[in-house]
């Protein structure tokens, strides 16, 4: 046991906690103001869930005992043996310190596919929805490249959660989004941002968050840690710029939420190459992340289905493009303890995290496609079009955000 | 008497009180209103999806003259409403049948 790390991972663990209700303000902003209560409760409902079924089930699915490299044994239940002496996944915290920091992953996950189906899901589905992913796809998932599992073992690089948080909730978002189908008036109406300063702001709630979710998830307070901090910046940083630049370049006009898109875009990217590259390629990383995450959205807009606050866009592009470059960039002179990526010799790091990547991809789509079939048929995944028309926040909260 | 409506280009509501306040209009009534007209609307952006605005804020002034004095009335809105772009408004004048104060019970000239 280490103080210095228990300490240290007690506060990243609140930094990712906050990033929900971050991503709540982020989400809130970009919607119509007769949905910001609806859009925010489904980002903060999740803590409260994902909080009661990682003590039940979810820790021990995600790292319970391998059971054929695809989800964790039973040992777990309960949090049964999960103490405060260090467990198997660190020597200098707390078991259950470690399980605490894995919640506020869990926890975040489901919220960011939220974006996909905003301004149209039944409050219920969502629920059913969160429950059903939660366990079928993220706790595998997380399995598979933390926990033990085939992707961790054919030696994917994923520091924080590219492959198990952004391509994963990008890849159920794409399904979601086109299952549930468009927004009544799509095309015809426009479907502004209600309040964009409170998106900054959330983005930035992200940005800062984010410093727990990449530095944090070193579980120790040592090179590694200062090393995912400082790409974390940089990229962030680059990728506003970059996102801005290219807006600038195509439409004429840089705007504020091209800025905080591209931080985003950004954070998303280096989130699996944090504690594996150096600075310069984190700059890269970065540059890249906002100009592709920005044409990804402008693709969107084009291929004609309603993501509507462009999870795929972001996230699975973005993640996409953070795992193979982590197979492009990384390097053992940063961290002795990852690998050398294309770069630098090693082509068959680039391989790896392609298959990681596209497991993660097919597996999330197909089991994603299930899941909200099964909902579908049980509750009904879309509100009736007067509910929508007059807005979640009356019809599923009986609520408003604001009385002026 | 008459009734003077001029939709307006916002920023310049401060310059066009003044100049009635100049030759003795001593009240009016204003809201903010959206329209348009030669001006069309606006662009918006939001993640690279471009929305035409078409309805662009503007103010809209009511005030109630005596018939002679409103032709010079009109001159000094559009004195000093004006820009030279396009979008810098109309203004309209329109019979009065009648004028009552709340207080007083006065009405026409004397009420207005």
């Amino acid at each position: 046991m280490n103080s210095g790390d228990v300490a240290f991972m007690l506060i990243a663990t609140a930094l990712v906690m906050f990033m929900t209700p971050g991503l709540a303000l982020f989400y809130g902003g970009l919607v119509r103001s007769k949905n910001v209560l609806g859009t925010m409760m489904q980002s903060f409902i999740s803590l409260g869930l994902i909080s009661v079924i990682w003590v039940v089930y979810g820790y021990s699915l995600s790292f319970g005992p391998d059971i054929g490299g695809f989800i964790g044994g039973l040992k777990y239940l309960g949090l049964n043996g999960v103490g405060l002496q260090p467990g198997p996944y660190s020597d200098t915290i707390p078991d259950l310190l470690f399980c605490a920091f894995q919640l506020m992953f869990a926890i975040i996950t489901p919220a960011l596919i939220t974006g996909a189906f905003a301004e149209r899901m039944k409050f219920s589905a969502y629920l059913l929805f969160t429950v059903l992913w939660a366990t079928l796809v993220y706790f595998p998932v997380c399995h598979w490249v933390w926990g033990g599992g085939w992707l961790g073992d054919l030696g994917a690089l994923d520091f924080a959660g590219g492959t198990v948080i952004h391509i994963n909730s990008g890849a159920a978002a794409l399904v979601a989004a086109i299952m549930i189908g468009k927004r009544k008036g799509y095309g015809r109406e426009a479907f502004h941002p209600h309040n964009l300063p409170m998106t900054i702001l959330g983005a930035s709630i992200l940005w800062f968050g984010w410093f727990g979710f990449n530095a944090g998830s070193a579980l120790a307070a040592g090179e590694t840690a200062t090393l995912a901090f400082f790409t974390t910046q940089v990229a962030t940083g680059v990728a506003a710029l970059s996102w801005v630049v290219a807006e600038w370049i195509v439409q004429g006009k840089p705007t504020t939420l091209g800025a905080a898109s591209g931080a985003v875009a950004g954070l998303v990217a280096i989130t699996p190459a944090a504690g594996f590259v150096g600075p310069v390629a984190a700059m890269i990383i970065g540059l890249i992340a906002g100009a592709l995450c920005y044409g990804a959205v402008l693709f969107k807009n084009k291929a004609g289905y309603d993501d509507a606050l462009d999870v795929v866009g972001v996230h699975g592009v973005g993640g996409l493009w953070g795992a193979l470059a982590t197979g492009l960039f990384a390097s053992k002179a940063f961290n002795p303890g990852g690998a050398d990526g294309l770069f630098y010799g090693n082509a068959h790091q680039f391989v790896v995290q392609a298959i990681g990547a596209g497991a993660a991809i097919a597996y999330s789509i197909v089991v994603t496609f299930i899941v909200l079939k099964i909902i579908d048929m049980l509750v009904g995944l879309r509100v009736d079009r007067e509910e929508e028309v007059q807005g979640l926040d009356l019809a599923q909260h009986s609520e408003i955000g604001y009385s002026l | 008497m008459k009734k003077i409506e001029a939709i307006i280009k916002p920023f310049k509501l401060d310059d066009v009180k003044e100049a009635l306040n100049e030759i003795g209009i001593t009240g009016m009534t204003i809201s903010e209103v959206k329209g348009y007209g030669r001006q069309k609307g606006h662009k918006e952006i939001y993640r690279g999806a471009e929305y035409v605005v078409d309805f662009i804020p503007k103010v809209k002034l009511e005030i109630i003259v005596d018939a002679s004095k409103a032709p010079q009335v009109v001159e000094k809105i559009r004195e000093s409403a004006y820009t030279g772009k396009i979008g810098d408004g109309k203004i309209f004048v329109l019979p009065v049948e009648e004028v009552v104060r709340v207080r007083t019970g006065e009405r026409d000239k004397d009420a207005i």
